[in-house]
Parts: C-alpha cells; structure tokens; sequence
C-alpha cells in the first residue's frame, strides 16, 4: 500500500510463562481463589494471614487517576498493617451493624496475569468482581485489582493488594463494608 | 402540594412545648408529595453548596455537578469571576459539558456544534448566516446563568430563586463556624483530590439528622471507639462532652470535646513522637494567629456543622465536606470530600487522611454502620401507616442543651416545616432563651 513500509515489531501477546523461574501462573490463581474463599466464608483471621507482616489494602476513590496516592488524595480505604488487622478485629463483632448479620458475598477472579516477577516481588494483575447481598439488595463491586506478591519461608503472601474499582461512583452500594 | 394533606388534620410536624415533645411524621420520609414539594418549595428556594472556591484556580477552571437534580457548570471565566450556568444548549439541549472537571476556555456542544465561552458567551455557531442577524449580539445563545451565586468563606453556593436573601443573611449563625473553619489555614482551606461519591437506600433527612446527631455515637459506633482503644493503648481521657446550637434559619452546630485525634491540633500516641512536635508546631501557630482561647477551641473541640438545608461540614478527626440530594424518598445521592490547609505539611496530610478514613466514608470504621442504621430507619419507616410518627424531643426544654440532645434537628426541621407547610412554626419562649445562649 505504502510506498514507505514503516518496519513495525510485530505485536507479542505477553505470556506468564516468561516468568517460570520465579512464579506460574496456577501458583498465583490457588492463592487469590483462596484468599476468594476465605473471604466468602468470613474466615478474616485467615485471610489476614496470607500477607506480609508490612502488608497493605487500598480502595482508591473511583474518580482518581490510577497512580494516586493515599498520602495525598482521599480513598475509601487506605489501610496499613495496623488499619487493616483493626478492620478485621471489628468485622468479626456483633456490633459492626452493617456487617452483621452477615451480608453473603461472592469473590470472582478473573483475566489473572503476571506483569513482572523476580526473586523480591511478583506483580499480578486481575479482573475481579464482588458480590454482596443482604436484605433484598444485591450489589456487584466491578473492578481489577492490582497484588504485589512476595515468598515468606517459600510461600507466596500478599505484600499489597489495591483494587480499582470501573464503577462510576460508589452507587447504589453506599459503602465498601466487606473485604474486596 | 395540596392543602388537604399539608393541614393540621395530617401535618408532619408536631410540636408540644407543654408537654416538651417534638415529633415527625414519618411520612415525611416516604411520601412522593412531600419528596416534590420539598424540590419545589426547599431545593428551589435555598441556598446550595455547589463547590469550593480551591476548585478554581485559573480562567477556564470548571466542574460539572448535578445540584438538585439539575446539570450545573460552574467556570472561572477569564476575568477570575466564578459563574454557574445550566450546562445545556441554548439550542436544543444536549449537555455542553461532559466531563467532571478540567480546564477549558470553551465548551463546544457535540450535538450541533455551538461554542461557549467559559463566560457562558455564544462564540461561534455553525450555520450562522441562516440565523437572524442580531441572534448571537441579542444574547439568545447564551448559557443561561442560575439565578444567584455567591461566595463564604471559601464555600460557593447557588440558588435558583431570583428572590432569595443575600448568602450573608441566609447563612446567619453559621458564619462564625465558617470563619472558624476557614482560619485553619494560612494560606487558604483546600479539597484534596478524591471524592467519596456513594447513595444510600433512605430518605435525605435521615442523613441530615444523623451527620449532627450526638446520641447514637456510644451504641451505632461501638466498634469505633474499640478501635480507638486497641491503637490508643486506651481510649483517652477525653470524654465525649459539650453543647448543640441552633444557629438560625434551620442551621445547627454541636461542638464538643472527643477522644480522637484531630490534625488541627490535638495529638493522639498512634501519631507518635514525631508527630507530637508537628502537632505542637501547628498549636503553637494557631495561638500566634488567634490567642489561647480560641486556638484551644479551633484545636480540642469538635464542630458538625449542619448549614440547611443539605451541606453538612464536621470538623471531627478530619474535616468533611458533604451533601446529599434525594432522588425518591427512600434513596438519596451522597458527594463527600476532605478539606484541609493548602500549606499542611506532607505528614500531616497523610495523617488527616488517614484519620478520615478511618472513621468516615463508606470504608471508614463508622460511616458503613450509620448508612446501616439509616436504611433500617428507613425499612421500619414502611409501617408508618401504624407507627406513625418519630421522637426527637431529647433535652427540650434545657437551658443549655447537650452535644447529645436534639436540639439540633429541631432547628432544622422547624425551618424545614416552615417551607413545606408555608406557615409559621409557633416558636415557645424557651426557644429564645436557646438562641441568646447560641449566640
């Protein structure tokens, strides 16, 4: 067509198993789909485990642009160490009204991908869509979520999870009271 | 609204001064009349928070808001001033703004192309050779301005009602809590990028009695303040304590003393040595600016600020700024944002925000649990038909009520019930007496 042929690379569909050394795939999905049960079965206790003791949960507000920082724009939820095992603390009380009775929720993992790996880190991408039900409504968290992973005495443990939510707005939920 | 409902035979609000009761219909709160009325008769007429005067900072600097239902553009036009608009087309109607915020010297309409200024000016219009010719200098394709728009202390507001008072007399009391809030800063208050936008499944009033309400706090946020103390070591030994005012013209503030820290300045041990000296810096700089006694009450005292008759600023373990508009009796739209001193320090910006969320938002420790309680009023509000009114008569009748009565409602639902019933509410002598006090 061009009298010019522009030399283009062609494109390269990324693959995890570049990352065989470190990580596979199927290692990274057996933690997040059981980090999806033991959230589903309020097992929070548990799921506190599956991080590192520096380990951090973020819920960024959904009009900030993606590389915002919690140190300088409001999130929903900015929890460090300390935050964090407090918000499980007060999820398993009878008086976290919102959460008790207990909402049923359901954790979906989807599009799960490696983007970069090496013997400190392994940073995973997924898609991810939660579920809550309780008293007649049923309302879905879409968004992805962002780890990044670290080996604990060989086990692979949760350093920061941060979940993006695609929702225009917090509507018609009006709280982020589970666990994504 | 009809007059039938709104008579004495049903009305809404029922005060007893004898017998010190203050009740509301419940049907206040799920009825689709009074949701219509409420639009025409409050929403219409008032003043409105529709942003902060940090959101502008140069010519062409805009935000799109839906206020009371309507698509609103506020711009900083190219002389400084601030505008609001209709974001609609002069033409046939289409949106001339579709993103949130940013900056721009024109709006262009998508539809058929007409331009705006960010003056709101007509500045170029396809096809103009096919319009009369004096169309464009007759101001006939100009955005239309909403009717009033004014300035406080950093907080703009709008009305729709051409006749409305001036902001400074509608405001009335709560100037002074402005004032206050806005001598924070040096240099000017700001909102941080991030808003918490969120619903909840009840009416709007709900929310606004429960954003200045002192009661529920010890029983709704048990887990809150468990969670102060696990962090704490223990819960300090400030107790809950202080007093509500009625502010005039619905507006109400309850200011106390809590157990929590607050950025502006009092320090909790979670914030550390460290942190302890910047607190200490920014005390000390609050006594220079405004003397002991008021920099005491600016650092160790709690304000929620209630400004009818949707604009809810709590000066508690940070500063939020929020508001609500109802969409049907039993849902409501919420828009939260935080605002803090433009000049804070790196640290203490990370630790105001922290300390917001880790009470208020829908993540927060306390919020999740009031939207709980909000939507179960709400549900129990279905058998109104049998259960027909709600009690907010706690400490009526007091000289100096406490942080935890509910005078406060009173004062907004006395002005409210001035709107919709278009009649006076008869006013006891005791209310007097409240008000000098406020004052």
């Amino acid at each position: 067509m061009n009298a010019v042929a522009i030399e283009k690379e062609p494109i390269r569909v990324p693959s995890s198993a570049q990352f065989a050394a470190f990580v596979t795939r199927a290692e990274v999905e057996d933690l997040l789909y059981f980090e999806a049960e033991l959230l589903d079965a309020w097992q929070l206790r548990e799921w506190l485990e599956l991080f590192t003791q520096d380990g951090c949960y973020y819920v960024p507000s959904t009009d900030l642009p993606k590389n915002a920082s919690a140190d300088n724009s409001l999130f929903y939820i900015a929890d460090d160490p300390v935050r964090m095992h407090e918000r499980v603390v007060r999820l398993m009380k009878k008086t976290a009204h919102s959460e008790y009775p207990r909402s049923r929720t359901r954790h979906l993992i989807s599009n799960v991908r490696i983007l970069d790996a090496s013997e400190e880190e392994v940073l995973v991408a997924a898609a991810c869509v939660t579920y809550r039900m309780k008293f007649g409504s049923s309302d879905a968290y879409i968004g992805s979520s962002q780890y990044r992973l670290r080996r604990v005495d060989g086990q692979l443990r949760i350093a920061e999870k941060r979940v993006y939510l695609d929702l225009e707005a917090l509507r018609p939920h009006g709280r982020v009271s589970i666990i994504l | 609204m009809d007059k039938g409902s709104m008579g004495n035979e049903t009305k809404l609000v029922d005060i007893d001064y004898d017998n010190l009761q203050f009740r509301v219909a419940r049907e206040a709160f799920v009825s689709e009349e009074v949701l219509t009325g409420e639009y025409e008769k409050i929403f219409n007429k008032c003043w409105l928070y529709v942003g902060h005067q940090s959101e502008f900072k140069k010519p062409g600097d805009f935000v799109a808001r839906t206020i009371a239902r309507r698509n609103i553009l506020v711009t900083m036009g190219t002389d400084k001033a601030i505008k609001a608009f209709f974001n609609t087309c002069p033409h046939r109607g289409a949106t001339v703004c579709r993103e949130r915020s940013g900056n721009s010297k024109n709006f262009q309409c998508f539809y058929h192309g007409w331009v705006f200024g960010c003056d709101g000016n007509l500045k170029s219009q396809p096809g103009k050779e096919s319009y009369s010719e004096g169309f464009a200098a007759s101001g006939a394709g100009n955005l239309v301005a909403v009717p009033h728009v004014d300035c406080y202390a950093g907080f703009y507001f709008i009305s729709f009602n051409p006749n409305v008072e001036s902001l400074s007399d509608y405001l009335a009391g709560a100037k002074e809590y402005l004032d206050l809030v806005s001598n924070y800063s040096e240099s000017g208050m700001g909102i941080s990028s991030g808003t918490q936008e969120y619903a909840i499944r009840a009416n709007w009033k709900l929310l606004v009695e429960n954003s200045v309400d002192g009661y529920h706090a010890v029983s709704t946020h048990a887990t809150y303040l468990d969670y102060l103390k696990n962090t704490n070591g223990s819960l300090s030994s400030t107790k809950l304590e202080g007093h509500s005012f009625d502010l005039g013209n619905g507006h109400a503030v309850l200011e106390y003393a809590a157990p929590w820290g607050r950025p502006i300045a009092s320090w909790i041990p979670l914030w550390g040595e460290n942190g302890k000296k910047e607190i200490e810096q920014i005390y000390a700089r609050l006594v220079e600016r405004h003397g002991e006694e008021m920099a005491h009450r600016m650092a160790h005292k709690n304000r929620n600020i209630l400004i009818f008759p949707n604009l809810v600023i709590n000066d508690i373990m940070a500063i939020t700024v929020r508001t609500f508009y109802p969409q049907a009796p039993n849902y409501m739209l919420v828009n939260g944002w935080s605002l803090a001193p433009i000049e804070e320090s790196d640290w203490a910006r990370k630790f105001r925000l922290s300390n917001f969320l880790e009470f208020l938002g829908p993540g927060g420790f306390a919020t999740p649990d009031d939207v709980e309680a909000l939507e179960s009023c709400q549900n129990g509000f279905n058998n109104f038909g049998s259960v027909p009114w709600s009690d907010i008569s706690k400490g009526m009748g007091k000289a100096t009520p406490s942080y935890d009565d509910e005078l406060q409602m009173r004062a907004f639902w006395t002005r409210w019930n001035q709107f919709i019933s278009g009649e006076p509410t008869p006013q006891p002598k005791l209310r007097q007496v409240l008000s000098a006090e406020a004052a």
